[in-house]
């Protein structure tokens, strides 16, 4: 290594000091032996949360009315899930984009959700014997399309004054068809709990997936409030927060940090921007040796003065 | 047999590779250069007894299944334990992260041992990431549905599927603490070949 | 004694958490905490003596 094309940022001197002794062994067990007393103290004082998981049954219970309109915006296409686009169903302009890379797009659809056919109509029809249900949904399917929109819209109307009485579903419409007694019966399947078994069996008797009955909770409403109410949303940094006063994923806060200003909290493609983002500046940190500038910010910030102070004292 | 026909085997060479890079005193030194006096220099150490605390949290937590931990007081503690180790865990890496930056700890051919460290903190963000989503309590239901768009957003929710509880465990109990634990060998047995790095030069600021 | 029994926690933080707001910053005080508590390790750990210096002289 001759002196001329010595890169101070890159090349390191040759140790031509002193050696004292060290026990590696000794170290590694006496860190051990910390942090396992520390991770012992946390727990034995603070403990873990573990908050219930909330179910279908939970939701329609807790709120009826939430769970009807979402139920009527799953069969309209206005609830997150059905106006989603890739890769759970094909919707015209949907989908996030990193300027031209429409990376969502051209994966296209390989999870298939029909949201009002999987979370509305195939948890009804799987219901035994019931006739009057049975009527309204062959009723229904046999409708056009057209005929079908007039129902939705007048049942919409109606919706804004829906109402609970004594258990049921009540809108004041006579012009939806058949969809009073599909969106109350899908209310009461739910609030019996036979709605979650539904939407977990899809793939038969055994089941790991829970895609749909969380895409379906996703799009109530009693979801986000009660994650609101424990400062969990994105646009309150929820990415690093945790239920109750425990520390959270508190690494992500640079990743949660975009989420609270423009561009990436008012675009459409928001999150594709946030992910962009960050792929660039964890390319950055990766390749910080190699970036001239970046490399010499170390030598310039003159930290490492402090943490080798010994060294320079003795070398002066 | 030749004593060359020997020297040629991929085991032999194989050997000689390993042992010239990396002979026993090396591998577990008696001494350090006296210039590695700083408390600094404990992070790493304490980012791998804590990824330890970690795994060894996580193992007795696997050992009665998933759904143990949600209806057992002792379960329950192991998971605090796996909690608290993983939040001792990252505080530590970091810290790490910001000495070796300060010391710019990649100089004399440690970029790759720089790099195997990054590559290792972002694989365990992927595995804390995938454990807050296998709880199966409110906290991951709320996670999950909201990180899918993210991940939707980059394509790679197509096939990396945060709802699929199953999926996720996998990646959580195997697939990304496999690969943290090579990655971190990796990065530690780099540091031992090439020892820990000498302090800046002075006067070595008029070079650029 | 009992605790050991019960292994229940101490002091629980099950509580819904306090928050800081400041413009459009929000964060709770846990996570607060915890990064204070790293850059004040990060600054302690540069500046504090590390012990066997004496040590290392003689061996100059
Ligand atoms: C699982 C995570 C990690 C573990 C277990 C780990 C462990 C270690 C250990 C034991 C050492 C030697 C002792 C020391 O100097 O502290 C070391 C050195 C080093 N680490 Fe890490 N580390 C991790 C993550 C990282 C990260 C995220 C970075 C930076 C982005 C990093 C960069 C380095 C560098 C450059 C060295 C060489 C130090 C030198 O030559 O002075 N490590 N690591």
């Amino acid at each position: 290594m001759s002196k001329k094309s010595f890169r101070p940022d890159v090349d390191a001197p040759k140790w031509k000091g002193g050696y004292s002794p060290y026990d590696i062994i000794k170290e590694g067990t006496i860190a051990l032996v910390v942090i396992l007393v520390l991770t012992l103290i946390f727990a034995i004082v603070f403990g873990s949360p573990d908050e219930k998981a909330i179910t279908v049954r939970t939701w329609s219970n807790a709120d009826p009315i939430d769970f009807a309109t979402t139920a009527l915006s799953e069969l309209n296409g206005t609830s997150t899930s059905a106006a989603y686009g890739a890769p759970y169903n094909n919707v015209p302009g949907s989908g996030q984009a990193m300027g031209p890379l429409k990376l969502e797009q051209w994966v296209g659809v390989r999870i298939p959700i029909n949201a009002g056919k999987d979370f509305v109509i195939s948890p009804l029809k799987s219901l035994p014997d019931q006739p009057i249900l049975d009527q309204n949904l062959k009723t229904w399917s046999t409708a056009s399309t057209t005929t079908q929109n007039s129902w939705l819209s007048s049942y919409g109307k109606a919706a804004a004054k829906m109402k609970v009485v004594k258990g049921q579903i009540v809108v004041n419409t006579t012009s939806a068809g058949p969809l009073p007694v599909m969106i109350n019966d899908l209310t009461q399947m739910a609030r019996s709990g036979a709605l979650d078994q539904a939407l977990v069996t899809g793939h038969g008797f055994y089941t790991t997936d829970y895609t749909k009955p969380l895409l379906f909770l996703a799009d109530s409403g009693y979801l986000s409030n009660l994650a609101s109410n424990q400062h969990l949303t994105g646009d309150q940094w929820g990415m690093m927060n945790e239920t109750g006063s425990y520390p959270g994923q508190a690494w992500l806060w640079l990743y949660t940090f975009w989420y609270q200003i423009p561009p990436f909290n008012t675009s459409a493609s928001g999150d594709a921007l946030v992910f962009a983002t960050m792929g660039v500046l964890s390319l950055l940190l990766l390749f910080v040796p190699f970036i001239p500038g970046l490399r010499s910010i170390p030598r310039k910030l003159k930290i490492y003065r402090l943490i080798w102070r010994e060294h320079y004292q003795d070398s002066k | 047999m030749s004593t060359s026909e020997i020297d040629r085997q991929w085991t032999t060479r194989l050997r000689r590779r390993v042992e010239g890079k990396l002979p026993p005193e090396k591998l577990l030194p008696d001494t350090q250069p006296t210039y590695v006096s700083s408390w600094i220099y404990v992070f790493g150490i304490a980012t791998l007894s804590s990824l330890g605390v970690v795994i060894g949290t996580g193992c007795i937590l696997a050992l009665r299944g998933p759904q143990w931990w949600h209806g057992s007081a002792y379960g329950h503690f192991i998971n605090s334990m796996h909690l608290w180790s993983v939040e001792i865990f990252f505080f530590a890496m970091v810290v790490h992260l910001w000495g070796k930056f300060a010391m710019a700890a990649w100089r004399g051919g440690r970029a790759l041992t720089w790099m195997t460290g990054v590559v290792t903190f972002l694989v365990s963000i992927g595995a804390g990431f995938t454990g807050y989503v296998s709880q199966s309590n409110f906290d991951s239901q709320w996670i999950s549905t909201q990180a899918k768009d993210g991940i939707n957003a980059t394509g790679a929710g197509a096939y990396f599927n945060v709802l699929n509880l199953g999926q996720m465990l996998m990646w959580h109990i195997v697939l990304l603490p496999l690969g943290a634990i090579v990655l971190t060998g990796m990065h530690v047995l780099m540091v031992r070949i090439k020892g820990v790095v000498p302090p800046f030069e002075e006067g070595a600021e008029v070079a650029e | 004694m009992a605790f050991l029994l019960s292994f229940a926690a101490l002091i629980p933080l099950d509580n819904l958490g306090h928050y800081i707001q400041w413009h459009f910053i929000e964060i709770s005080i846990a996570n607060l905490i915890v990064m204070i508590l790293m850059v004040v390790t990060f600054i302690v750990a540069l500046v504090a003596p590390f012990p066997g210096r004496s040590r290392r002289k003689e061996n100059r």
